[in-house]
């Protein structure tokens, strides 16, 4: 499989009202693996992915996607995008394979007319997501979760080597959020970057293998298990997570020094537990 | 009775009118497709105003019509541009603002000399009276824009479904959205001469609104919807031969009666269906 890395190197974007939303960003990501993307409202995930899929364009640094620039990298296709729920406009008429066969255009010729093997990769993408029974429902009359598939299945349909989703898990119930991310970590073994944006941080230790946490600039990034800590979650949000850190007297009788900590924005919460300092992940989805 | 509904045929003026407006009413059809999907149908309108000053101009200086219009046309679609991004005024307003500021400077040049300018026309067009030269005119920009909308639809409908989307599949998506905001001037101006400025409007969003009504298919809708719009613009035109009416005012009535009829009774979307979907509910219930 080809190389399809991407490179972000010292980004920054300044929107023309003179807010700055991305701040020396440089980032490698690599194929095969996962990454959460996470950061608190506004801290410039939206921006990130944007400027990937070339609709920002950085005031400085350079992107560079398996070693083409963005134009080159979307025009053969190496980015597939998953949008967030709220994004689609559910009332389109448009049934799920045609929206599904929209993620073959870029393969199509000059007049979109689809080809034998256009319609195969449609149908294998739609068996592959398990909603082969769907194909001719309007997209509004489907399920939460169902919908989310529909549009991995367009991703798929694309054969793109990076997927990038936004918020995949917003409005989704766990049984289906169980089911996204074990087809997500099925896609990555099989040699694809995928970049998740999130603010749902119990869904991160779950799937993701490697997490960053953003607030204009990179305040943390690597392997979850030592990226996601308490004091870098507080730092990348602040105020803004429900925070309760259960220790000393209210957990145990004896003088241990570990404390449970429950860090949630409402979403499923990620569990800590350990001596300040040396806290590991308990629950954070599995469990 | 037969050589009576033959009796328009034998006109010239009238068998022009009839195809001429039946293919304006396919092109605006076509259009209304997505207008209405994306929730711009007021942008036809204010277009159809907006190029008011240009046809003005064009026919004060005696140059095709066309091309004053169609520059009219251009420079509101940027000056609703530049406001909406240089204010925080919503959409509406800035829409709103333009148009009408177009469509006084048209009355206004209009006024300056009514010889040359029958702003009356304008207006309300008269497309049993369009000449020979006009005519052409809107033929040839019916049929580019037939044309581009034939090679291009599926392109449009991905980027008006998901813009992000379009834009990872490789598409231009800026240069496809000059594209559409050009096709709308160019029908806005064509129609111009069929129905006038104040009903383009209804045969850009009308044809689509009904079409939505039947169908669930993008593909289909467009059909259905170019179809109804090419039907009721030559059928009104034909028909405004016997009831001695606006032909304008008819192709929008015509339009407005199958919507409701779609509206009423649609298989799927239609009212009587819906409220038997929700009894035959009640009563499984």
């Amino acid at each position: 499989m080809a190389d399809c890395s991407i490179e972000l190197s010292q980004i920054s974007v300044t929107y023309p009202n003179g807010k700055s939303a991305l701040d020396d960003v440089s980032l490698t990501l690599r194929e095969g693996t996962i990454y959460g993307l996470i950061g608190a409202n506004g801290a410039g995930k939206s921006t990130l992915f944007k400027s990937i899929m070339g609709m920002v364009k950085p005031t400085a640094g350079q992107v560079t996607i398996a070693g083409r620039s963005v134009r080159d990298a979307l025009r053969q296709n190496l980015v597939s995008y998953v949008p967030q729920t709220e994004d689609v406009d559910w009332n389109f008429p448009v049934l799920v394979e045609d929206v599904v066969m929209t993620g073959r255009y870029g393969h199509m010729g000059f007049l979109r007319i689809p080809s034998q093997r256009d319609k195969e990769v449609v149908q294998e993408a739609l068996q592959r997501v398990d909603m082969a029974g769907f194909a001719k429902r309007q997209i509004g009359e489907l399920s939460g979760g169902q919908k989310k598939r529909v549009f991995v299945a367009r991703a798929l349909a694309q054969q793109g080597q990076i997927l990038l989703l936004d918020e995949p898990f917003a409005g989704v119930d766990i049984k289906t959020e169980e089911s996204l991310a074990q087809l997500l970590r099925g896609l990555a073994r099989e040699g694809r970057l995928i970049l998740v944006s999130t603010h749902n941080l119990g869904s991160v230790p779950s799937f993701c293998d490697e997490a960053i946490l953003i607030d204009r600039s990179v305040l943390a990034a690597g392997p979850v298990a030592t990226t996601l800590t308490q004091e870098n979650l507080l730092r990348a949000f602040g105020g803004m997570l429900r925070d309760v850190t259960l220790g000393g007297q209210a957990l145990h009788q004896d003088p241990d020094e570990r404390a449970l900590t429950v860090l949630t924005d409402d979403e499923r919460p990620l569990v800590l537990y350990g001596a300040k300092g040396g806290e590991k992940i308990v629950i954070g989805g599995r469990g | 009775m037969l050589s009576l509904l033959l009796e328009p045929f034998s006109y010239s003026y009238m068998t022009n009118a009839i195809w001429v407006s039946a293919l304006v009413g396919g092109l605006c059809a076509f259009l209304s497709a997505y207008l209405m999907l994306k929730g711009w149908s007021l942008m036809g309108d204010a277009l159809a105003h907006s190029v008011v000053p240009g046809v003005a101009l064009a026919y004060l200086l005696a140059l095709p019509y066309a091309i004053g219009a169609f520059f009219a046309g251009m420079l509101a679609t940027l000056s609703m541009a530049l406001v909406k991004s240089a204010t925080k005024l919503r959409e509406d307003a800035v829409i709103g603002l333009v148009f009408t500021t177009f469509f006084a400077v048209g009355l206004l040049i209009a006024s300056v000399n009514p010889t040359a300018v029958d702003i009356q026309t304008i207006v309300l067009g008269n497309i049993l009276a369009i000449s020979g030269e006009d005519t052409f005119q809107v033929v040839i920009i019916s049929v580019v824009c037939f044309l581009v909308l034939g090679l291009k639809w599926k392109d449009l409908a991905a980027l008006f479904f998901d813009e992000v989307h379009a834009r990872s599949i490789g598409l231009s998506v800026n240069l496809l959205k000059i594209l559409f905001f050009t096709l709308l001037s160019a029908a806005a101006v064509a129609a111009l001469q069929t129905v006038g400025a104040i009903l383009v409007i209804g045969m850009l969003i009308t044809p689509g609104a009904t079409a939505y009504l039947l169908t669930d298919r993008f593909g289909k809708l467009v059909v259905l919807s170019v179809l109804l719009g090419a039907g009721t613009s030559g059928l009104g035109a034909y028909a405004s031969y016997f009831l001695d009416v606006s032909p304008g005012g008819l192709i929008v009535s015509l339009q407005t009666a199958l919507f409701l009829l779609a509206f009423l009774f649609a298989p799927k979307h239609g009212l009587v269906s819906q409220k038997r979907a929700i009894r035959a509910e009640r009563v499984t219930i």
